[in-house]
């Protein structure tokens, strides 16, 4: 399976039409101590840059914006019972979404994993 | 743009990891690896030390100071004894609040500490209005060691600290560098601000940081200390618009000062304290987990906006979000129940009385 990163430092495992989507490791520490989690619900469709989330930290509220248009599938509502699993592992359990990709030509305009890397650098 | 100035403990924040923000023209930092939250924890369970030697630190100087300090903030200064520390702050003409700061008599002169972003207003007031004093501002560095092992970790090296209570100051040796040890702070603990020459600052502090119940903590911390122990951050919770009545802080303007006036801004703070403001300075607990921030609407049942947060975020001991705000008087009663108007929807809040977290000074 294949990874994309997005400016706004969210990371999308592709399979087949659909995505497994959350934020980043570096976005993660960056925010601090998660305290808090808002999300969408499945169902919800959303164009790219719609904002499809918020995470709260210790620090700041930060929105989360689609990086491609989509459907929601499934959210990941453990989230926002236990908001600290997104500092501790945001690249595995602590997920965003499932979705569904409206148009696969709009990963083109992603990162690859080299390319996040340099990115954040 | 100026550049923003950097306190002589810069490179020591850097070297221990600190991530560094602008803030108020100072590069200062936000936490450690420690983090927020485990930096807030830190201190109400052990000790946590503090730079902030952005504040200004000015020393007062000449004949009847405690009378012309009386005739630009509402607290008596004239009964504040040698050796005692009094929060206050200077009042507007409107009754506005211009800065909060705190004035201890240090014997031969005032020693004054101020907000970082309001030093130079602040020493050109104190310069234009106390006449023949002469306002120096200092050229040192200014640490806090807040927490409940604070008096232990600061008496090992000056004995003379456990003998203080809480607003009392003193002058000590501590390693070899001659101090100002109040005992007082901005997180509710126990503790001391400690100022200190700035070219001995860094012994001192990598002297202090040798002691095991010690870490560094940032200003993030500081903010979610203060917030649950529901202390007002100039601003934010207090400014030139907001009056000490509103705000709630009557207990320091001193009985005679309230009774008899002759400060700016005496006319609406006279006017308040007998017929009660028309807003109060409340503690505001969000029922959910979303903190509520500065700037959220807060609206009665019916959806009528009666108020703003002021400030709010997460409280890692309350264990969950926490915000103060200005209420319309009739919803000011704690118990009263609200709503608040985040991301568009509304909230369930109830209204407390502060702070959020007991203060734990030594009286």
């Amino acid at each position: 399976m294949t990874t994309y990163y997005s400016e706004e430092h969210e990371w999308l495992e592709i399979d087949g039409g659909t995505a497994t989507l959350g934020i980043t490791k570096h976005a993660a520490e960056a925010l601090g101590e998660v305290v808090f989690v808002e999300l969408k619900e499945a169902g919800d469709t959303f164009d790219k840059d719609d904002e499809i989330g918020v995470v709260e930290s210790v620090k700041a509220a930060s929105e989360l914006y689609a990086p491609l248009a989509g459907e929601i599938l499934e959210a990941n509502t453990a989230l926002e019972d236990n908001p600290g699993s997104v500092n501790e592992d945001p690249e595995g359990n602590a997920w965003f979404y499932k979705i569904k990709i409206d148009d696969l030509g709009e990963l083109e305009a992603l990162m690859d994993e080299s390319g996040y890397k340099a990115f954040i650098v | 743009m100026t550049e923003p100035r950097k306190t002589p403990l810069f490179d020591l924040h850097v070297e221990l990891g600190g991530k560094m923000v602008d803030f108020a023209g100072w590069m200062m930092p936000v936490n450690y690896a420690l983090g927020v939250a485990g930096e807030h924890k830190q201190v109400r369970e052990k000790a946590g030390l503090f730079d902030v030697s952005h504040m200004g630190q000015v020393e007062l100087r000449g004949e009847n100071i405690a009378e012309k300090l009386e005739t630009i903030a509402p607290s008596s200064f004239t009964k504040l004894p040698d050796g005692k520390a009094r929060y206050t702050f200077f009042t507007n003409p409107e009754g506005g609040i211009m800065d909060d700061l705190i004035v201890s008599n240090a014997g031969d002169h005032f020693f004054v500490v101020v907000n970082a972003s309001m030093r130079d207003q602040d020493i050109g007031h104190m310069r234009a209005n106390l006449d023949g004093i002469d306002v120096v501002e200092l050229d040192r560095a200014l640490i806090a060691i807040q927490g409940p092992a604070a008096e232990t970790i600061v008496s090992a090296v000056a004995p003379v600290a456990a003998d203080l209570k809480f607003m009392e100051t003193t002058v000590a040796d501590l390693f070899g560098a001659e101090c100002r040890i109040s005992r007082l702070g901005y997180t509710g603990e126990d503790g001391y601000e400690i100022s200190i020459p700035a070219d001995r600052v860094v012994d001192v502090t990598r002297e202090f940081l040798k002691h095991d119940d010690l870490e560094m903590a940032g200003l993030g911390a500081r903010d979610s200390l203060r917030l649950e122990a529901g202390l007002c951050l100039y601003g934010n919770d207090i400014d030139n618009s907001t009056s000490p009545v509103e705000a709630q802080l009557n207990w320091a303007m001193q009985k005679a000062r309230r009774e008899n006036g002759g400060f700016p801004g005496a006319e609406r703070i006279q006017r308040e304290l007998a017929e009660g403001p028309t807003r109060k300075l409340c503690g505001i607990k969000p029922e959910g987990r979303a903190p509520a921030r500065r700037g959220v609407e807060v609206a009665d049942k019916n959806g009528n906006v009666i108020g703003s947060i002021s400030s709010g975020g997460f409280g890692p001991t309350y264990g969950g979000p926490v915000s103060m705000g200005y209420i319309a008087t009739e919803f000011a009663e704690p118990g009263t129940e609200v709503d608040l108007l985040i991301r568009g929807k509304a909230m369930p809040a109830t209204i407390i009385k502060l702070p959020f977290v007991q203060q734990n000074y030594k009286r």
